[in-house]
C-alpha cells in the first residue's frame, strides 16, 4: 500500500471532479477525521487514517482491500470509477439525473437511458458532464455520462440516449469478481 | 234395510288390503342388499373360518367369565392356570418352531404341561380339534404346514383387530401363501395392537418380529425395496415403543436391538449414513431425533437484515411491500430481521438489496454478533468472514466507527466479503486472506474477535444434503482439531486488557458436541478464559456432559439452537471472557515433569512401585477421594486418554492420579508424567485429608476463577507452601541427576 503520486492523485481528482465539482475537499476533511487515498495493487483505497496504521501490519500481499474502494488505474494510467464509489459521490452530486420506474430495471442490467425513461434532470446540464442516477424514490442507482444537455434533452425523440450508462448498482451481481 | 251411505259423512279410508306404498328406495333395496349379503359365495374354506369365528367369539367370553375346564375327557383332572403366559410364552416364543411342535405333540398326547402354559391355545387346540379331520385334508392341499394354532391365533388377531371380514379373507390368502411377508405385515400389526391392548399375541411377539429380521429378513430388505411407507410406519411404532418402554416392551428383548433397528430405518428412511444417525441418536432423545431429523428435510425460512447504516427496518419493509414481498419482522429477539414468506420478485435482486439496505443472512447468524454486541470505536476481528454478513452486521452496529479486520482464508470466498462490504457501506473493514492460525503474529490486541468456525456442517443439513452421508469420525475430528488451534489463536488475538472488551464468541452451525463444547472446555482449559451469557434469552443450554465425557460448568451459559425447535440452522454460541493475557504454557507440575521427564524416566517408574504400593492399601479411602472429585471438578479425565496427540500435556489430569498411577503401571509412559507429581501428592494424601486432593484439582482451576471461591483461595496458598517443586527437586538429587 502506497500513497498516490502526484500524477496519479490529479488524474484521480480530475475524475471525481466532473461528478462532484470542487467537494472533494469535503471528501478529505472530514468532520470525523482525517481521511486519506491510498494505492494497493492499481486499486485506489479511500480510508480514515486509523485504519490505515492498522492496515500497514497487514503484508501486502495478504491485503485485499482496505476501507472503501474508488476504482482502479489502468494499464495506461487512466483512472476508472468504480461502482463502489457511489455512496461518497451521490451525497455531494452536482448534476443528477432521476429515472423512471419502468427503465429502472434497464438501467440496473446495464443499458443506457433513454428519453423515454428520463424522469427529472437537473437544470444546466453540460453535455458529456459527470451525472449521477437516481430512481425516483431518491436511491442512487449509479453514475454515468449525461449525452445531452438539459434544453437538448426536452426536444429529443423518446427512443434517442440521454445518459450513457457507466456504473450501477447492479454490477455488484453481475460483476462481483471484478470488485477485486 | 241396509245401511245407508251417507254422502255428508267422508269416512277415511286408509290402504286397502292390497294397496302397495312405495316406502322409499333404501327401504326397497334393503331387502335387495340383504339377500346378496346372504348367500355370499363362501369357500369351504370361508365357510369353515366363518363357523370359527362364530365359536372363537363365544368362548372368549366363557374363558373370561370362568376358567372352565376342558371340554375332553380330561377335564376332571386338568385344570387351566392363570394368565401368566406373557412371560412364559415370550421365554418359549424363541423356540417358536419347537414350540408348535410340542404343542402337536401334546395336542395328540394330551399333554398337560403345556397346556397349562398355554390356555387360550389349548382352546385353539380344542377348536382345532373339532377341526383337525376336517381340515387335515385341505392343509396339505395348502401345501403349507400352517398350524392350527397359527391359524387361530391370526382369527382371534383379527377379531381384537377391527377389520371388516372380507380384508381378512383376503389377508388370510395371501398371508398363508408367503410366511415372510406375513412377518412383515404382522410387524406392523403387532406394534399397533400392542399399543391398543396389552392382548397376548401368541407366539407373535414384538421382539420376535424384531429378531427375524435382523437375521433373515433383514438381508431380504436389503435385497427387495422395502417401501418407504412400512419403513415409516415400523419408525414410528419403535419410537412410541422406546418412549414408553417398561410398558410397551416385549420382554426378553433389550433396548439395544429396537435401537439399532431404528438406526437402520431411520439410515434408510433419510438418507444418512450410520455414523451420523448414531451420533444424532446421542445427542437426541428418540422422539426429539425425528422432529431433528424431519426439520433437515425443508428449508429454514428467507431472512433478510436491514442495514441500519442505509434504512430502517420500517421504511425497508414498506418498500419491499410495494414490491410484492409478503414479509414480517423475525422475532422479538431481532430488531433488524425480517423473515420473508414469499415473493414475486428475486429477493437478492432488488434495487434496495442492490443499494445496500439489506442483506440476505440465515437467523442464526445474527445470534453470534448479537451476543458479541461490539461497541463503537472498538477493534474488532472477524477471524472467519466469508461471505460477509456478520462482519457487516457488526460494523452496523458499530455505526462504521472503529475498526474491523474481516479475515478469511479463503481467497475465492472474500471476494463476496469485498462485495458485500462496499455494497452495505461499510467504511470502517480492513479485509486480508491470513489463515486464522496465524493471526496473533500478524496483529494482537483487539478489543473483541469473532470466531465462526469452519464445521463439519451438521447444523445447515438443510441447505446442503451432502452433509448427511459425506461426514464421518474423521471429518468431524479433522474439523475439531481444527477449530481448537483457531479458537486458541483468537483467544490470543484478544486483548484482555481492553477498557471496553476483552470477549471472544465461539460459534459454529454444527451440532456436534465435539465441534461445540469440547473446543470450548478446551479453550478453558488451556487459556486464561471464562465463559459469560451470551446474552441470548433463548435455545438450549449447551451440554455439561457428554456420554463418558465431563465439561467445565460454565458450559451452561453456552447455546445451542436447533432446526425443529427455533426453526433457524443448527447453532452453536458460547460467549468468552479473557481474563488475563498471559498464557499459562502449562501448571507447575507439568513443567517439571517435562523437564525431567526424560532423565528421570526409568527412576520414576522405580518410584511409582513403591509409591503405588503404599497406594493399594489405602486405595478406598482413596477410591471416596476420587468420587468426591468427580463430582467436585466435572473432569475429562477420558479424554487426554483418548486424545493422546504428541505432548499433549496432562497437565489438568491430576485428579486422574489415583487413576492414571494404575494405568501408569500397565503402559509405563504415557501418564508418567502426571502420575509421578500425583505420586507425591499421594503420599501427603495418604498422609493428609481428602481437601488436598481437592486443592490439587482446584490448583488447575487459577483458570475457572469463576468456580474458585474463598476454598481455592486457601488452597491454591496450601498448593505453593506445600509446592511438589521442591519435593521433586530432592528426588531427581536423590535419583542421581
Amino acid at each position: 500500500m502506497r500513497p498516490l503520486t502526484d500524477e496519479e492523485t490529479k488524474t484521480m481528482f480530475e475524475k471525481l471532479s466532473k461528478y462532484i465539482g470542487e467537494n472533494i475537499k469535503l471528501l478529505i476533511d472530514r468532520p470525523d477525521g482525517t481521511y486519506c487515498f491510498r494505492l494497493h495493487n492499481d486499486r485506489v483505497y479511500y480510508m480514515s487514517e486509523k485504519i490505515l496504521k492498522l492496515a500497514t501490519n497487514i503484508s501486502r500481499d495478504k491485503l485485499v482491500s482496505v476501507g472503501t474502494c474508488f476504482g482502479k488505474f489502468t494499464k495506461t494510467q487512466k483512472f476508472r470509477l468504480h461502482i463502489t464509489a457511489l455512496d461518497f459521490l451521490a451525497p455531494y452530486a452536482k448534476f443528477k439525473v432521476w429515472v423512471k420506474p419502468g427503465s429502472e430495471q434497464s438501467f440496473l442490467y446495464g443499458n443506457h437511458v433513454m428519453k423515454s425513461g428520463l424522469g427529472r434532470i437537473t437544470e444546466n446540464t453540460a453535455q458529456y458532464q459527470g451525472v449521477v442516477v437516481y430512481s425516483m424514490a431518491d436511491v442512487p442507482l449509479g453514475f454515468g455520462v449525461a449525452a445531452k444537455t438539459t434544453q437538448e434533452c426536452r426536444k429529443v425523440d423518446p427512443m434517442s440516449i440521454v445518459v450513457f450508462h457507466q456504473a450501477d448498482i447492479g454490477e455488484y451481481i453481475r460483476s462481483e469478481d471484478t470488485l477485486t | 234395510m241396509g245401511r245407508k251411505l251417507d254422502p255428508t259423512v267422508k269416512v277415511k279410508r286408509g290402504p286397502g288390503r292390497k294397496a302397495r306404498k312405495q316406502k322409499g328406495a333404501e327401504t326397497e333395496l334393503s331387502k335387495f342388499l340383504v339377500d346378496d349379503d346372504g348367500p355370499k359365495k363362501l369357500s369351504s374354506r370361508s365357510r369353515k373360518r366363518a363357523i370359527k369365528r362364530a365359536q372363537v367369539t363365544k368362548e372368549p367370553k366363557q374363558e373370561e367369565k370362568s376358567k372352565k375346564g376342558f371340554s375332553d375327557e380330561n377335564s376332571k383332572w386338568l385344570k387351566p392356570t392363570q394368565r401368566k403366559r406373557k412371560i412364559e410364552q415370550s421365554e418359549e416364543d424363541e423356540d417358536s418352531d419347537s414350540q408348535w411342535e410340542e404343542e402337536d405333540d401334546d395336542e395328540d398326547e394330551e399333554g398337560f404341561v403345556k397346556k397349562e402354559m398355554e390356555e387360550e391355545d389349548d382352546d385353539d387346540e380344542d377348536m382345532v380339534d373339532d377341526y383337525g379331520a376336517d381340515e387335515g385334508d385341505e392343509q396339505d392341499s395348502d401345501g403349507e404346514e400352517l398350524l392350527p394354532i397359527e391359524r387361530a391365533a391370526r382369527k382371534q388377531k383379527k377379531q381384537t383387530s377391527k377389520k371388516p371380514g372380507s380384508d381378512d379373507d383376503e389377508d388370510e390368502d395371501e398371508e398363508e401363501e408367503d410366511d415372510d411377508d406375513e412377518e412383515d405385515e404382522k410387524d406392523d400389526l403387532k406394534e399397533d395392537e400392542e399399543e391398543e391392548e396389552d392382548t397376548v399375541q401368541a407366539n407373535f411377539d414384538e421382539t420376535e418380529t424384531f429378531k427375524l429380521p435382523a437375521a433373515a429378513d433383514r438381508a431380504k430388505e436389503g435385497l427387495l425395496q422395502m417401501d418407504l411407507q412400512t419403513i415409516h410406519q415400523r419408525i414410528r411404532d419403535n419410537v412410541d415403543v422406546l418412549s414408553h418402554f417398561s410398558e410397551k416392551r416385549e420382554e426378553g428383548k433389550e433396548r439395544s436391538e429396537y435401537l439399532s433397528l431404528l438406526r437402520s430405518d431411520l439410515c434408510t428412511y433419510y438418507s444418512y449414513n450410520e455414523f451420523l444417525i448414531s451420533k444424532l441418536m446421542d445427542i437426541f432423545p428418540v422422539s426429539e431425533l425425528i422432529d431433528f431429523l424431519e426439520a433437515n428435510e425443508i428449508q429454514r425460512p428467507v431472512t433478510i437484515r436491514t442495514n441500519t447504516l442505509k434504512t430502517r427496518r420500517r421504511d425497508l419493509a414498506q418498500a419491499l411491500i410495494n414490491r410484492g414481498v409478503n414479509l414480517d419482522p423475525l422475532g422479538k429477539w431481532s430488531k433488524v430481521g425480517l423473515v420473508i414468506y414469499d415473493s414475486s420478485v428475486p429477493i437478492g435482486a432488488t434495487p434496495e438489496y442492490l443499494s445496500g439496505q439489506y442483506m440476505l443472512q440465515g437467523a442464526s447468524s445474527f445470534l453470534p454478533v448479537m451476543a458479541l454486541s461490539p461497541q463503537e470505536g472498538e477493534s474488532v476481528l472477524d477471524m472467519s468472514a466469508a461471505p460477509g454478513g456478520k462482519t457487516t452486521y457488526m460494523a452496523q452496529l458499530m455505526r462504521n466507527t472503529g475498526m474491523i479486520v474481516a479475515n478469511d482464508a479463503n481467497a475465492d470466498r472474500l471476494k463476496s466479503v469485498v462485495g458485500n462490504i462496499h455494497r452495505l457501506g461499510v467504511t470502517n473493514a480492513v479485509i486480508c486472506n491470513y489463515d486464522g492460525r496465524q493471526f496473533p503474529k500478524v496483529m494482537g490486541g483487539f478489543d473483541r474477535v469473532l470466531l465462526d468456525a469452519p464445521c463439519s456442517g451438521t447444523g445447515v443439513i438443510s441447505k446442503d444434503p451432502g452433509v448427511k452421508t459425506g461426514k464421518d469420525e474423521a471429518d468431524v475430528l479433522r474439523s475439531a482439531h481444527l477449530q481448537k488451534e483457531l479458537i486458541l489463536s483468537a483467544i490470543d488475538s484478544v486483548n484482555a486488557d481492553s477498557p471496553t472488551g476483552g470477549y471472544l464468541v465461539y460459534c459454529t452451525c454444527s451440532i456436534m458436541v465435539e465441534e461445540n463444547e469440547w473446543v470450548v472446555d478446551y479453550a478453558l482449559k488451556k487459556r486464561n478464559v471464562k465463559l459469560v451469557p451470551t446474552g441470548l434469552d433463548f435455545g438450549k443450554e449447551g451440554f455439561i456432559r457428554f456420554k463418558e465425557r465431563r465439561f467445565h460448568p460454565s458450559l451452561k451459559l453456552s447455546r445451542r439452537f436447533y432446526p425443529h425447535s427455533q426453526n433457524m440452522d443448527g447453532f452453536f454460541v458460547a460467549k468468552l471472557k479473557k481474563l488475563s493475557n498471559t498464557i499459562p504454557t502449562a501448571p507447575r507440575e507439568t513443567d517439571e515433569v517435562e523437564s525431567t521427564k526424560t532423565e528421570t524416566a526409568a527412576s520414576s517408574e522405580q518410584i511409582q512401585k513403591p509409591e503405588s504400593k503404599q497406594q493399594k492399601p489405602a486405595s478406598t479411602p482413596e477410591k471416596s477421594n476420587m468420587g468426591k472429585k468427580q463430582k467436585l471438578k466435572p473432569e475429562k479425565s477420558e479424554t487426554p486418554i483418548i486424545t493422546k496427540k504428541a505432548g499433549v500435556k496432562s497437565e489438568n489430569k491430576k485428579s486422574d492420579g489415583p487413576k492414571k498411577a494404575k494405568i501408569a503401571k500397565l503402559d509405563g509412559e504415557t501418564s508418567k508424567k502426571s502420575a509421578k507429581p500425583n505420586k507425591k501428592q499421594k503420599v501427603k494424601e495418604l498422609n493428609g485429608d481428602s481437601t488436598k486432593e481437592v486443592v490439587i484439582e482446584k490448583k488447575k482451576g487459577s483458570q475457572f476463577e469463576k468456580n474458585n471461591k474463598t476454598k481455592n483461595k486457601n488452597l491454591l496458598k496450601k498448593n505453593k507452601n506445600r509446592m511438589g517443586k521442591n519435593k521433586f527437586k530432592k528426588l531427581k538429587n536423590m535419583v542421581g541427576q
